[in-house]
């Protein structure tokens, strides 16, 4: 027994070495199989907040990175959204179905296709809609454009599946128009200043016009078809340089929220527009 | 500042060092990581109790096995270097004269040679030991040899410039002290 003593006081060191070794090793194996769950939960709160704060600290620097990789994210999530993902206006086929030459053996003149507005101004001096519906869902050069309340404008461009309308709130818009009330034509256009209120000129002062008069398209128009809501007059200024009115109108389209439209393709469009703009020979 | 409260501050310093700037260093190589913790073991006082230095150095091992979760991994090392320090002294150091006049060891207090055989022998066993009992067996020998040297180079250039950049002040110990 003493002998013992003596052997382990002799190598004490060396012993003490031994058992920090194993346990050290034990702990290893150990920690690589249960690894969380045999140390007190002590020690790893206390690491775990240190490093939580660290980690705080560090994210400042990889903050650029987080907001790219965000922005990415955000993108193509973005790019998931049911909205996105709108099907083409293909129900023109409900309209060119019906024959040109219906049973009754009247021609037809117009077709009409809805379509979404995607875009719209109404601040500037030269205003445009943009459509969700292009050439290849049947949308021409030159038709007009109709809101539910009154018409909207006409189209000037088209591309494969988006279509661009001139407004009527457009400085260089001409769209031929009517009292309703007698037939008395003339041109609507825009001064530029309030997207609420279109111009009505040469309109003849023979006409007996009061505020308040329904003016609608007329039969003159090569795009629009006749007797669609235009405005009512707000004011009728007479001016005495001339044989005509020049009245405001009050617009009958709120530009300011729509929504969907119509477009009117008439059929015979470009045969009427080529007859009016042949010159004249032989006179 | 007393020597107590110093390698108090030291063992601080040595593991958040170690966890948190040169643990996230990304990879230099596909083995090396820098290490430079068990500098704290070859700096601690000469007059220290054999079995206190192994038990210093297994619980400030188990610190840094705490913070990188493979517990008893960094503290086997930690206690063999600590367990080997005094024998390497005691052949690096023949005359008694320097362990009593200077508190710790440095390249002040032992000279250039003989610490740079002291730290560098040291780091290499610590690696060696630390790469074994990481991957518990020899695998590739060049691999494993390669990963032992290179982390050593490492260590090594690392601990140099420690020397350089904090030059500690060898305390010549009088008897007033």
């Amino acid at each position: 027994m003493k002998n013992i003593f003596l052997f382990i006081r002799r190598y004490f060191t060396f012993l003490s070495f031994l058992l920090l070794q194993v346990f050290a090793i034990v702990l290893l194996t150990r920690s690589s199989k249960t690894h969380e769950a045999f140390f007190s939960d002590a020690t790893s709160e206390l690491t775990g907040k240190l490093n939580e704060r660290y980690s705080n600290l560090r994210s400042y620097f990889s903050l650029s990175e987080t907001n790219r990789q965000l922005a990415e994210e955000n993108n193509r999530l973005r790019n998931l959204l049911a909205s996105n993902h709108i099907a083409p206006d293909s129900t023109t086929i409900n309209y060119t179905d019906t024959t040109y030459r219906d049973s009754t053996g009247r021609y037809r003149k117009f077709t009409w296709l809805p379509a979404k507005v995607i875009g719209n101004t109404v601040t500037l001096q030269t205003n445009f809609l943009t459509l969700e519906r292009g050439s290849n869902q049947g949308v021409k050069k030159g038709m007009a454009v109709i809101g539910p309340e009154g018409i909207v404008g006409v189209v000037v461009e088209t591309s494969a599946n988006i279509s661009k309308v001139m407004s009527l709130l457009h400085r260089n818009s001409r769209v031929s128009a009517m009292l309703k009330k007698d037939n008395n034509a003339g041109s609507i256009e825009w001064d530029g200043s309030d997207p609420s209120i279109l111009t009505l000129r040469n309109v003849s002062k023979s006409a007996k016009v009061v505020k308040g008069d329904t003016v609608v398209t007329s039969n003159y128009s090569a795009n629009f078809p006749s007797n669609l809501m235009v405005g009512t007059v707000a004011s009728i200024v007479a001016d005495p340089s001339s044989n005509f009115y020049t009245l405001k109108i009050k617009t009958a389209t709120n530009f300011f929220s729509i929504q969907y439209v119509y477009l009117v393709e008439n059929v015979r469009f470009a045969e009427q527009v080529q007859i009016e703009n042949t010159p004249l020979t032989n006179q | 500042m007393s020597s107590l409260v110093k390698n108090i501050v030291r063992f601080t310093l040595f593991i958040f060092l170690q966890v948190f700037i040169l643990n996230e260093v990304p990879p230099l190589h596909r083995f090396i990581v820098p290490y430079v913790y068990f500098l704290y073991i070859l700096w601690l006082p000469f007059n220290m109790n054999r079995v206190l230095l192994m038990v210093i150095a297994f619980i400030f091992g188990l610190t840094l096995d705490s913070f990188t979760g493979t517990l008893g991994l960094h503290a086997a090392p930690c206690v063999l270097i600590a367990f080997i320090r005094p024998f390497m002294l005691s052949i690096l150091l023949p005359q008694e004269t320097i362990e009593q006049s200077y508190s710790e060891p440095g390249s002040r207090s032992m000279g250039w040679a003989p610490y740079s055989l002291y730290v560098g022998l040291l780091t290499f066993i610590h690696h060696f030991y630390l790469v074994l009992i990481e991957w518990l067996q020899f695998g590739d020998f060049l691999y494993f040899l390669g990963k032992v040297l290179g982390t050593t180079a490492i260590s090594l250039l690392m601990i140099f410039l420690a020397e350089l950049l904090f030059l500690r002040k060898g305390k010549y110990r009088t008897n007033a002290a």
